[in-house]
């Protein structure tokens, strides 16, 4: 285990470490805002997200890869990742089709990134995860299911 | 029933002389105890394995399952074997000593004819002869081995600390120990264990970082040979077991990791790499066909018995996937013949631990005597008698539980239970007394409170669906390898082939349909939710009270689901 670098984060060094990524440009105060689509994240069904993501049409893809959990530990915080080799990726979004809301992130890639992100979203039940990557300016979708369990009764 | 050896030798003649064909069977076996346990030695690495011995330090009796059911390709595989189906599989006669060893069949016999398994004093024996003929071999434990038991419990798993460091094990991976805390767990390892047992884990990380917590592998040189050894913890502790117990690690399959870290061994020089796992038998085998370059896979958790490996092909050649059973009942050799730099050839064998068939090592005796002694006198406690078998091991319910399902009810004034699918636990024979131990046997938990909640007739199908998927989901990967929650009171229909949201129908209360709007009092125990610590009292506490005002247990009427679509499953008998 990486001990140090607890420390430094316990020790309440957390908050100047974000500040010194964000001094040396790496994470700028508007990047998170940046290309914010209310519609998108205010839909609820799949379909209407798509929609309001302007994807008129997906194909699934084998070079893009989601990965998580086949049972999350806990619904609150499922780690989840996308990655893909396809082109020229300029976005990536995360979709739980039973959420309230189905779109949990979307990140904005700018030209020449390896189109690799992680997070951590919330699920209220067991569902299908969407990973959409925007290549080449068409859309390309890959899926996986997370289980949620009420847990207990291991062997 | 408990007879030393002197005693028991002399049954055994005058069985023989009698000309039982059970007894002269065991006579054969005390005269050939020497043969059943001479496993000639074979190639230059050697691995003894033990797991899910539950913190079983005398030896118990074992009742193994009759209902093992296995579904879709898992359907009439290993292990979803039960009774004579597994016998003709592996080629054991009926009426053997093999096929007590690893059948339910003609329990009650066979256990007053060959006795006790495992105890650590016995297999401490067979270990040290196993090391005496196999210069270099390494012990690994699959893990369970610290909770399961009244002093594990109450000694923070101490006396199964020292007694496998007596025992001489030499790596452990985790499932159980983890419900001793993080605090505790890491204490023991970097103290108690420091120098003498590595604990391996690929597939624990820290929730912040995903740094790893434990070594995922260790390499170790056996005659000449560098063997890696790679650990696999139980992947779903923090779902089955409670989340605070572990809030800063995370589990899960991880098989990506698993890959590189097989990869990792290799590009180091392991000429050979063993996978000690605690996935349970049906994750290892799915594991085993799509994770390239492990040579065997030597596994726990599901509690099968499995006398031979099964041998899966994939796309870096083949490996062999072993289930060593539980509760100290077997020790499991496997050896590898290696030339040049390549596996020739193995064998494998899974001794039965029979504590008639191999004296007591007295170091180890004198350790646990020494560590059972400040609780002897609340162990011993007489509760009542039982008048049947008592067990709790099958995919749906056991005596065992039905007698704590009928103590919840009863003590709690609830209409229906729940207890939790466990796979430990001991068995007793008819007319033997129910100590506490017993008790403690198969509900020592550091989570051991009970609960009573009122719940909608849809919460419960809601309950008993998510768990049955737990059980019975056609892919491995998503299941945790217990058993069904064991239900009292309600009576219910179980379809396993069907989809979850439809697997659980039927569910019945006194004669009349469960309302899905309705409320039910709902007595369980083992909450795994932090809001539920220290709901009611341990559950130790309610059925010893039940079974001492009833002082004897008659044989009871096991609440079992009707199934569907599960004739014609060897999985069951």
């Amino acid at each position: 285990m990486n001990n140090q670098r607890r420390t430094v984060l316990k020790s309440g060094s957390g908050a100047a470490l974000l500040g010194m990524l964000a001094a040396a440009g790496i994470i700028t105060p508007g990047m998170a805002l940046a290309d914010w689509n209310k519609a998108a994240f205010d839909a609820k069904s799949m379909a209407d997200t798509l929609k309001a993501l302007g994807v008129a049409g997906t194909t699934d893809s084998k070079d893009v890869q989601v990965t998580g959990p086949d049972i999350a530990e806990n619904g609150a915080v499922v780690p989840v990742g996308v990655a893909s080799t396809l082109p020229n990726v300029t976005m990536v979004a995360i979709l739980i089709e039973k959420n309230p809301n189905a779109l949990a992130a979307s990140f904005v890639l700018p030209e020449g990134t390896e189109a690799n992100v992680q997070t951590r979203v919330k699920m209220g039940q067991t569902s299908n995860i969407y990973a959409l990557v925007k290549s080449d300016g068409k859309f390309f979708m890959a899926t996986k299911e997370i289980k949620v369990t009420l847990g207990g009764c291991g062997g | 029933m408990s007879m030393n050896r002197r005693e028991f030798l002399q049954v055994m003649a005058v069985a023989a002389a009698g000309g039982m064909s059970l007894h002269s069977e065991l006579a054969l076996a005390e005269k050939g105890a020497a043969k059943l346990y001479d496993l000639p030695k074979f190639g230059n690495v050697s691995l003894l394995h033990i797991t899910d011995c539950h913190a079983q330090l005398l030896p118990i009796y074992f009742r193994e399952p009759n209902v093992n059911l296995g579904f879709g390709d898992q359907f009439g595989k290993v292990p979803h074997l039960v009774g004579d189906n597994l016998l003709k599989h592996f080629g054991f006669k009926p009426n053997s000593i093999e096929a007590h060893a690893y059948t339910y069949l003609n329990f009650e016999n066979a256990a007053q004819t060959y006795g006790k398994v495992g105890g650590f004093a016995h297999l401490a024996t067979l270990v040290k002869r196993m090391k005496a003929t196999r210069p270099g071999a390494l012990l690994l434990d699959g893990g369970d081995t610290w909770q399961g038991s009244g002093t594990a419990l109450w000694t923070n798993a101490q006396d199964m600390v020292d007694a496998c460091k007596a025992l001489g094990v030499n790596i452990m991976t985790l499932h159980w120990e983890s419900t001793v805390g993080e605090t505790r767990l890491k204490e023991i390892e970097e103290k108690d264990f420091a120098g003498q047992i590595d604990i391996v884990a690929q597939n624990v990380k820290t929730t912040d970082f995903g740094d790893a917590v434990f070594k995922p592998f260790v390499m170790k040189n056996m005659n000449g040979v560098p063997v890696a050894i790679i650990g696999q913890a139980f992947p779903y502790t923090p779902i089955a077991n409670p989340r605070w117990q572990v809030p800063n690690w995370s589990y899960g399959i991880q098989e990506e990791n698993m890959q590189k870290t097989v990869d990792e061994a290799r590009a180091a020089g392991a000429q050979v790499v063993v996978l000690l796992s605690h996935n349970g038998m049906d994750v290892d085998l799915k594991m085993a066909s799509r994770v390239k370059g492990i040579d065997a896979i030597l596994g726990g958790h599901t509690h099968d018995g499995m006398p031979a490996p099964v041998v899966v092909k994939n796309a870096g050649g083949q490996t062999l996937v072993t289930n060593a059973g539980s509760n100290g009942k077997y020790l499991g050799v496997l050896d590898f013949d290696v030339k040049n730099g390549k596996i020739a050839d193995f064998r494998y064998k899974l001794l039965p631990v029979f504590a008639n068939l191999l004296p007591a090592d007295k170091d180890m005796q004198t350790l646990i005597d020494k560590a059972r002694a400040p609780y002897l006198s609340k162990l011993n406690e007489k509760l009542a008698i039982s008048e049947g078998t008592l067990y709790r091991r099958g995919n749906f319910n056991g005596t065992f539980d039905q007698v704590i399902l009928d103590a919840l009810m009863k003590v709690k004034d609830a209409e229906i239970a729940f207890s939790p699918g466990f796979r430990w636990g001991t068995s007793l024979l008819p007319g033997q007394p129910i100590l506490m131990e017993h008790v403690l046997d198969q509900t020592a938990i550091t989570y051991p409170w009970t609960t009573v909640t009122n719940m909608s007739g849809e919460m419960i199908k809601t309950v008993l669906e998510d768990i049955c998927d737990n059980l019975f989901n056609p892919d491995p990967y998503y299941q945790q390898g217990g058993d069904m929650v064991r239900v009292g009171g309600l009576q219910w229909t179980c379809d396993p082939t069907a989809k979850m949201g439809n697997r659980i129908q039927n569910m019945m209360l006194k004669g009349k349909l469960i309302d899905p709007a309705k409320t039910y009092k709902v007595a369980g125990w083992a909450p795994v939710s932090e809001e539920a610590k220290n709901a009611g009292e341990p559950i130790w506490d309610v059925v010893a009270k039940y079974l001492r005002d009833i002082k004897t247990v008659k044989p009871v009427n096991l609440n079992l689901p009707t199934l569907k679509g599960a004739a014609n499953n060897p999985g069951i008998a």
